[in-house]
């Protein structure tokens, strides 16, 4: 890909950043409730009109809305995501202290919902009728189920009953396994209706054809051609599927009690602590931006219907 | 000649031709299954005689019973009829959020598609920025400016999927517009208004009417995931999600607590997906 | 004595040997034969050719020669021997040791054919890995040899890359390499030149005459009668599962046996006299509507010096149309001839001003036609109408064929619902199809019925000229014949002019008084169609109609006037 194109993807990139960024402050802006009261005790508490001026004066409330919005911009650009009105620290260091966890839980989950549904689609698609449709039906099922539903249920039986895994994760891995595969499981299911549809498509094409009149035998044609094929569409939904993982982890990690950014987010949106809710969802749409932006440079030689979109 | 063509057309491009009447049991079982919770939201007194807030301390945490069919809560109260009740909501917020996400969508979604260079762009990067943040983390963006509440779970499950169904409805308007029966129309003499009524809108919408009836799983799904984080519908109104909540402290003993308000949640989006499904194969026209 | 010996000779030497093959699909009530009774035999250096129309199981028989018949299939045969060797009763592994090694298959469009996620160099490497052949730096080298064996430039370069950075003759070439890798002493060919232009066809067809040439015997399947001839020794004629004629190239094609032979040679149209018809269907009565008034000057449209330009996926703009004029009067055909990328389309939809030029004009029936605005123009449209290639993606798809033709209609000569009813069956008689098909939808029509709706459709306005961008060029040569039969008649009951556009040098001929030949964007050539096709005298316009395969030897013409 030309460099000419790259810059004009990455200018992309900071376009839609820049609007993200531009929304959660508009989003601040329209918000009903004063920030000076949130950031003096809430709802239930009664400052004093000076301390109110006090507050104003300190977090800039009371300047004009544009000189907000260039501060606002200016102290992204330098990583500073605002002070928490709970909390009173920065944003930064809050998810800094949380994100670690989180991380490790959403890339475990993707890697996981990958790997169950290629193999699903790898054994049970373009068979025959019924199991293909056993297949189908499975993923139709878990793409179905709710996350935390999810969750609680596989809790309940393998913690409580089986006692095989931790109910409480201690950061190690085997507290890593349910919440996991809770987040992993319903991905698995939309990503491998995905992967399956392009699949059975790949090998009604013609180039199956000529490689079995090479030699190939059908489970070759599966796995050389059609297997290739068929991830593609994933793949480039990578950056979606981490958004989505991302934002999904708030209620897994709810459900298994499990240190992380979600329940810092959840309860930042109770309080109405503004700067942490819009540092953890830029945080999150940054995340989704520059992983779809690697997805499109990575695989813009391999598969060409790429190049246009 | 004696081939069918219609066999013949289904043949070559691989299809399988179903016969329009064949006995399909997983449509009729989806399609009963929505119409029993649709009659559950509309007169629940129906198909319970208690109230869902009626507690009874002395029947708390019974297991199902031939008097609680579905057991009690920490309460005392009879989970069947909190089921019931909850119903209301759940399709409410469900129904109400995919018709607010998809009037949205048609307004932008036509307006780019239809609205010339300029308008399109802007919208279109619009979109984008708004795409670049999941649904959820927008849904609670937005009760973290409002607070919780009916009113409020409804606008933010439908901001959360709006701009999905946007683009969708925008590539849709776009590919119409291109299309060679809308160029043969325009070859015709036919009116621009006149085209849009025929051709762009009915062929733009198709689709559409596929993706409401998922979407109403999957705002179903969402709605109670807020409640479920305490952000939804106030304790003690039955709300599916809510019930999941409180139960959460009981499950290792009270099973019954999270099996029945989720079975509900995920029978409503099973069936509407198989209803979805359905749906379109037949506006695809795969049946006969 | 010396005929036994030749005939005992000859059994041995025959690569193929197929008897009564039949193959069925589907089970118990809805099995539907689609091979019933093929018998034949190739032998070494000879190309053994199947044509046939759609639907009538010649790449059914091909596939099945390499066991690929298909799911849910049923194949049965008295005798199916490969080099001597029955191959009957063959599994898939035993199957997997033939194909490839024995046999090679190439197919149409190998766009589509190679596998586009993977380099040219991995796809005929695979054949030689299937079969092991020779470790990874010997099999690097066979690829770069095969692929200068078929005429592929820069070998090291191509071979790195993916098909479709290649040029269409490029990728089909390389097509052929992966089929012979190995050197299969048979190759069959299902359709391997009709996604091509002309000119690219003519060298891949060298291509499989070289090998013949070799020693590598060649089944051909195709519907062309004209590409079959050039490389045939022997045709079989298939329809309906049956081979209904077969033997030596020149007997079938001046002695047919069978009508439904004499029906395909007598569709071809390069084989006829102009003005003569190519199906044995009899012209229908046609209903008139009401005529608009002819031009003074006799002129239906008029072009200028035409240009336009679009810009390219890399920002460069490229001329689609360049210096275009041309003329079309009453009752006449212009035809526009030219291989894909000339322009013929584009300038289409100029002339029916659905695009504006960058420069020059439009003029239809002597008024301004481009330069005028598009609300002075929609009044006017009438007297202009299209025929698309592929009616179905032209037709609304909710729509049934009643709706289609009705909303064609002009409203103020037919303001009541009644008078549309019946003009709309009037103009479904005119075209050949009957009243049963009004509530249909063109999703369930054959194609031949579609392109008439569509012509239906476009005679409703009533117009003077009609635009026909490549109206038969996706449908069998029978109903091809039959569609050009109809658009023939029409224009003579009807006096209407066409624009006749095609990259069939041999339809145009047949259709076109006067003939643009264009290239690039550019006229290269233009006159009546006698003088085109008799006497060129561009380069270009020669190469084309060398390159053009003639049915020959010379048909039987068979043309009924």
């Amino acid at each position: 890909m030309s460099l000419l194109r790259v810059l004009g993807r990455v200018a992309g990139v900071v376009g839609v950043l820049w609007g993200a960024a531009t929304l959660t402050f508009i989003a601040q802006q329209l918000m009903p409730t004063d920030p000076a009261q949130t950031i003096l005790g809430g709802a239930g508490a009664k400052p004093s009109p000076e301390q109110i001026a006090a507050v104003n004066a300190q977090y800039g409330f009371d300047r004009a809305v544009l000189v907000q919005y260039l501060d606002y911009l200016g102290g992204l650009l330098r990583g500073d995501l605002g002070t928490s009105y709970i909390r009173k620290q920065p944003v930064t260091d809050i998810i800094g202290q949380q994100i670690g966890s989180t991380v490790t839980l959403t890339i475990t989950a993707l890697l996981a919902a990958w790997f169950i549904a290629v193999a699903v689609t790898l054994v049970t698609a373009h068979r025959n009728r019924s199991v293909a449709a056993l297949g189908s039906g499975l993923e139709t099922l878990l793409a179905a189920l709710p996350q935390y539903w999810l969750g609680i249920v596989l809790l309940v039986v393998f913690a409580f009953h089986l006692h095989v895994l931790p109910v409480v994760g201690d950061g190690g891995f085997e507290g890593l396994v349910l919440p996991a595969l809770t987040l992993a499981l319903p991905l698995a299911g939309f990503l491998g209706q995905v992967t399956r549809d392009e699949f059975s498509s790949a090998m009604e094409q013609p180039f199956a054809v000529s490689a079995r009149a090479r030699g190939m035998s059908d489970f070759g044609v599966r796995w050389r051609h059609a297997l290739r094929h068929a991830v593609l569409p994933g793949l480039t939904l990578s950056g979606w599927a981490l958004g989505s993982l991302f934002s999904t982890a708030v209620i897994v990690e709810s459900v298994f009690v499990r240190p992380g950014l979600g329940r810092v987010l959840v309860d930042a949106v109770a309080s109405h602590d503004m700067p942490v809710v819009v540092g953890v969802t830029l945080l999150v749409a940054a995340v989704y931006v520059i992983a779809n932006l690697l997805v499109r440079v990575a695989f813009v030689r391999a598969d060409p219907r790429l190049r246009s979109a | 000649m004696a081939v069918n063509v219609a066999d013949a057309v289904a043949m070559r491009s691989g299809l399988q031709i179903r016969d329009a009447h064949a006995f399909r049991p997983t449509v009729y079982v989806a399609a009963l299954f929505l119409a029993l919770v649709l009659a559950w939201a509309v007169v629940p007194s129906a198909f319970t005689s208690g109230s869902p807030f009626d507690t009874d301390i002395e029947a708390a945490l019974r297991g199902p019973s031939l008097d609680h069919w579905f057991g009690t809560d920490a309460s005392g109260r009879d989970i069947y009829t909190r089921v019931v009740f909850g119903a209301r909501s759940s399709l409410l917020i469900g129904v109400a959020a995919t018709a607010l996400a998809l009037l949205a969508a048609i307004a932008f979604g036509f307006a780019a598609g239809l609205g010339g260079r300029i308008c399109d762009g802007a919208i279109s990067r619009f979109l984008e920025v708004v795409l670049a943040l999941p649904g959820l983390l927008l849904a609670l963006l937005f009760i973290a400016m409002f607070g919780p509440g009916v009113a409020t779970e409804i606008v933010a499950v439908a901001i959360g999927s709006a701009a999905g169904y946007a683009w969708m409805v925008r590539g849709q308007v776009i590919a119409v517009k291109g299309s060679d029966y809308v160029s043969a129309a325009t070859a015709l003499g036919h009116e621009p208004r006149r085209i849009v009524a025929q051709h762009v809108f009915p062929n733009a919408m198709r689709p559409l009417v596929v993706l409401a009836t998922m979407g109403v799983g999957q705002s179903i799904v969402w709605a109670s995931s807020l409640s479920f984080l305490g952000l939804g519908v106030a304790p003690p109104a039955p709300e599916w999600g809510a019930m999941l909540d409180a139960g959460r402290d009981f499950v290792s003993t009270a099973w019954w607590l999270e099996l029945f308000p989720g079975l509900a949640i995920i029978g409503c989006t099973l069936a509407v997906t198989v209803l979805g499904r359905y749906l379109q194969q037949r506006l695809e026209g795969r049946l006969t | 004595m010396m005929a036994r010996r030749e005939a005992n000779a000859d059994r041995a030497k025959a690569l193929l040997r197929v008897e009564d093959l039949t193959v069925a699909f589907g089970a118990g009530r809805d099995r539907r034969q689609v091979v019933r009774g093929v018998s034949f035999e190739v032998a070494p250096g000879e190309c053994f050719a199947i044509v046939g129309e759609s639907g009538s199981g010649k790449s059914v028989t091909a596939r099945t020669l390499l066991g690929l018949p298909g799911a849910s299939s049923h194949v049965t045969a008295t005798r199916l021997e490969l080099r001597g060797k029955s191959v009957l009763h063959h599994r898939d592994r035993d199957w997997r040791r033939v194909r490839g090694r024995e046999v090679g298959f190439v197919l149409q469009d190998a766009l589509v054919s190679l596998d586009p996620l993977r380099t040219v160099g991995r796809e005929i490497a695979e054949t030689l890995r299937l079969h092991r052949f020779g470790g990874g730096a010997r099999r690097r080298e066979r690829v770069l040899e095969l692929l200068t064996a078929v005429g592929v430039p820069e070998p090291e370069l191509r071979s790195r890359q993916l098909p479709h950075e290649l040029s269409g003759g490029q990728r089909q070439r390389a097509l052929i390499a992966s089929a012979i890798a190995l050197d299969p002493p048979l190759v069959i060919a299902d359709e391997p030149t009709t996604a091509l232009d002309v000119t690219i066809q003519a060298q891949i067809l060298d291509l499989l005459q070289a090998m013949k040439e070799r020693g590598t015997g060649l089944i051909l399947i195709s519907h062309d009668l004209a590409v079959v001839s050039r490389l045939a020794d022997r045709i079989a004629v298939m329809r309906d599962g049956r081979l209904v004629e077969e033997g030596a190239v020149a007997d079938v094609l001046t002695q047919p046996r069978d009508p439904y032979t004499q029906a395909l040679l007598d569709a071809v149209p390069a084989a006829h006299r102009k003005g003569t018809r190519l199906s044995n269907v009899p012209p229908r009565p046609v209903h008139a509507g009401h005529c608009s008034e002819p031009p003074a000057d006799g002129i239906v449209l008029q072009a200028d010096s035409l240009v336009k330009r679009f810009g390219g996926p890399d920002g460069v703009e490229r001329a689609a149309v360049e210096d275009v004029s041309f003329t079309i009067g009453v009752g006449e055909t212009l035809g526009i001839v030219g291989e894909s990328g000339s322009g013929k389309t584009t300038t289409a939809r100029l002339a029916l001003a659905l695009l504006q030029p960058d420069a020059g004009t439009v003029r239809l029936a002597g008024e301004r036609w481009s330069e005028a605005t598009e609300a002075q123009r929609r009044p006017r449209r009438r007297r202009i109408s299209v025929v698309y290639q592929d009616p179905l993606g032209s037709f609304d798809p909710r729509w049934t064929v009643r709706r289609i033709v009705e909303d064609a209609l002009p409203t103020d000569v037919y303001p009541d619902s009644a008078a549309r009813h019946r003009r709309t069956r009037e103009l479904l008689a005119d075209v050949g199809l009957g009243d049963e098909h009004l509530g249909r939808r063109p999703l369930l029509l054959s194609g031949g019925q579609r392109q008439r709706v569509a012509i239906a459709r476009a005679l409703a306005p009533e117009p003077s000229l009609i635009v026909c961008d490549e109206p038969v060029s996706a449908l069998d040569v029978t109903i091809q014949a039959q569609v050009l039969d109809l658009l023939a008649d029409l224009q003579q009951k009807l006096g209407l002019s066409y624009l006749f556009i095609s990259h069939d040098l041999g339809v145009i001929h047949h259709v076109a008084d006067r003939v643009l030949v264009m290239r690039d964007g550019g006229v290269v050539e233009s006159g009546t169609a006698t003088e085109i096709f008799e006497t060129p005298r561009d380069p270009y316009t020669r190469q084309l109609l060398t390159s053009l395969p003639a049915v020959e030897p010379e048909p039987a013409l068979g043309g009924q006037s």
